[in-house]
């Protein structure tokens, strides 16, 4: 391997919204089936002044058709005291694979949001959110 | 009991995308809050969402804790043919919520 290509692999590992498998929450739903990056993306403000309600939006690349859609985006939050915030299972009747919502966030970190998609693979994305003041401030 | 309010479009073509947002009335308790006296406030969210159309499920959520009080969802919907929307969701302490929208759908 050349120099450049093994500094290039080495970048590639750095932005990649790496995802352990292994973690048995990401487990529970993916039974160690690989999860690649792409396809999917998470948009949310990079910077939230708090935590209590962060809007963000999940967008999946995907046709929407009765053979190939998407079946569920799982939302991760790394540092919230409950990690796993939501589950929504999307169908062909959907059309257009987005899903909106609010979200609460306890500290900086960064939200995974992993799609399953019909025929069986999972995609993730990842975005880091910097939160001003944490949601669980009052007496968490 | 609860409140909701669904923003959809009035009409549609069949076959249009038309975005869904709904917002519930709910505080969903994260179950880490205390009283001013220092005694906990009991965990309580909405912990599934269901959507159908014409009586077919179009859209599920499993939610936690992890969603802002005043859950609000938005996803997206293939129109097909005039009908209502039939939002169900039940959270912690077992209180069901419900509420409708009509969509009217022309060829």
């Amino acid at each position: 391997m050349k120099r450049r290509d093994f500094i290039g692999s080495l970048t590639a590992l750095a932005v990649s919204p790496h995802i352990s498998t292994t973690d048995p929450l990401v487990y529970s739903f993916t039974k160690g089936k690989p999860v690649r990056p792409g396809r999917v993306s998470i948009e949310i403000a990079p910077l939230a002044e708090n935590g209590h309600s962060v809007a963000m939006t999940v967008k999946v690349d995907s046709p929407m058709t009765a053979s190939d859609h998407v079946r569920a985006v799982h939302l991760i939050a790394e540092r919230n005291p409950v990690r796993d915030m939501a589950v929504f299972y999307l169908g062909p009747d959907c059309g257009h694979a987005e899903v909106g919502s609010r979200i609460r966030l306890n500290g900086s970190q960064r939200v995974v949001a992993i799609a399953e998609l019909s025929d069986g693979s999972f995609w993730s994305d990842a975005a880091y959110v910097e939160v001003r003041e944490a949601a669980c401030t009052d007496g968490g | 009991m609860a409140l909701a309010r669904i923003d959809l479009p009035r009409e549609a073509r069949r076959g249009e995308l038309v975005e869904v947002r709904i917002v519930i009335q709910h505080p969903m308790e994260t179950g880490f809050r205390r009283e001013p006296q220092g005694e906990r406030i009991q965990r309580n969210a909405i912990h599934s969402l269901v959507c159908r159309y014409n009586g077919a499920e179009v859209f599920r959520a499993t939610l936690s804790t992890g969603i802002a009080a005043n859950p609000f969802l938005r996803f997206f919907l293939r129109a097909a043919r005039s009908g209502d929307l039939d939002f169900w969701w039940l959270d912690d302490d077992d209180v069901q919520g419900a509420a409708k929208a009509h969509l009217v759908v022309s060829a």
